[in-house]
């Protein structure tokens, strides 16, 4: 019988393997803003499996509302990303040092 | 229900090897497409779970809209893939270390520690229950604030996307257009009044 464990699970490996890909990723700005989809994909299947468990639709309310700020963040970011590339005609992450940080 | 577990088992292994292929991928545009896999198996995964209002949404917002916006920007910029991807090999180990170590925790608290109570399974919906009828009483009465600002926050994110991405060119011949409005008559025409010529 698939429940609320096999969900859960199944969100942590997504999650696991979208750190696995931040760290490796860290050059390609664009393959983090992915990762951090990924990882955002990961939290909402949790919200769902507790919403499911628990028959309680206010977590696919803040999966709805996650939904909606993740695709405000993906298009900031977007544009964020073709402003540095125009400026500096790259997008690596080692590069962005401008500010010493 | 067997053949719902199989179902599930099966779509799960596509999920997980989508998102390793996300992680993994050389070319950033096989990177999106391993994305837009992952979250049509989450999609399907989700219809499974009974909640088919947001994998509907998942399917349309994210597959129709965000992942067409990634494709569109790796196109435009035309990164050289080999060049980013050289470090891949030197933090594998690291990566691969850190994600086994928070697997085990993560699995070990979910099926060891009982956290969570031994029989996990969903509660059936009642009869004639209708998941997006359900979803829209709750958020048009409980959530109404938060779905306002998340309205805003929409609007906001139009905004900041339009106005980071717009330039000024220089040399560029535009209209003023305050200009043209407040220019009156007098300032162009001069109406000059003369004697009539006779001929000669």
């Amino acid at each position: 019988m698939i429940g609320l464990q096999h969900y859960l699970t199944l969100s942590a490996i997504l999650f696991v393997l979208s750190i696995a890909g931040i760290i490796i990723n860290r050059r390609n700005l664009i393959l983090l803003l992915m990762c951090i989809e990924l990882m955002l994909l990961a939290v909402n299947f949790n919200f769902i499996a507790f919403s499911r468990y628990l028959g309680d639709e206010t977590g696919q309310v803040f999966v709805f509302f996650i939904l909606t700020v993740a695709a405000a963040e993906a298009a900031i970011g977007l544009a964020i990303l073709v402003v540095l590339f125009r400026n500096r005609q790259s997008i690596n992450v080692q590069e962005l040092n401008t500010m010493k940080g | 229900m067997l053949f719902h577990t199989i179902l599930f088992y099966l779509f799960s292994a596509v999920l997980i090897g989508a998102a390793l292929g996300v992680v993994f991928a050389r070319n950033p545009v096989h990177a999106v497409m391993f994305l837009v896999l992952t979250f049509f198996q989450s999609a399907i995964l989700w219809l499974m779970a009974e909640a088919e209002f947001l994998a509907i949404v998942l399917v349309l917002v994210y597959v129709g809209a965000v992942m067409v916006l990634f494709l569109f920007v790796i196109m435009m910029l035309e990164v050289n893939v080999e060049a980013v991807k050289r470090g891949l090999v030197r933090y594998a180990p690291l990566a691969g270390a850190i994600a086994v170590i928070m697997a085990a925790e993560l699995v070990q608290l979910i099926w060891l520690e009982g956290a969570v109570t031994a029989d996990g399974s969903f509660t059936p919906n009642p009869e004639g229950y209708d998941n997006t009828k359900a979803l829209g009483a709750v958020l048009y009465t409980e959530h109404v604030y938060a779905f306002e600002i998340a309205a805003v926050v929409l609007l906001l994110a139009i905004v900041a996307a339009i106005t980071l991405t717009m330039r000024k060119r220089p040399n560029l011949k535009v209209q003023n257009i305050s200009k043209q409005i407040a220019v009156r008559a007098k300032d162009r025409v001069r109406v000059v009044k003369m004697d009539v010529e006779s001929k000669s």
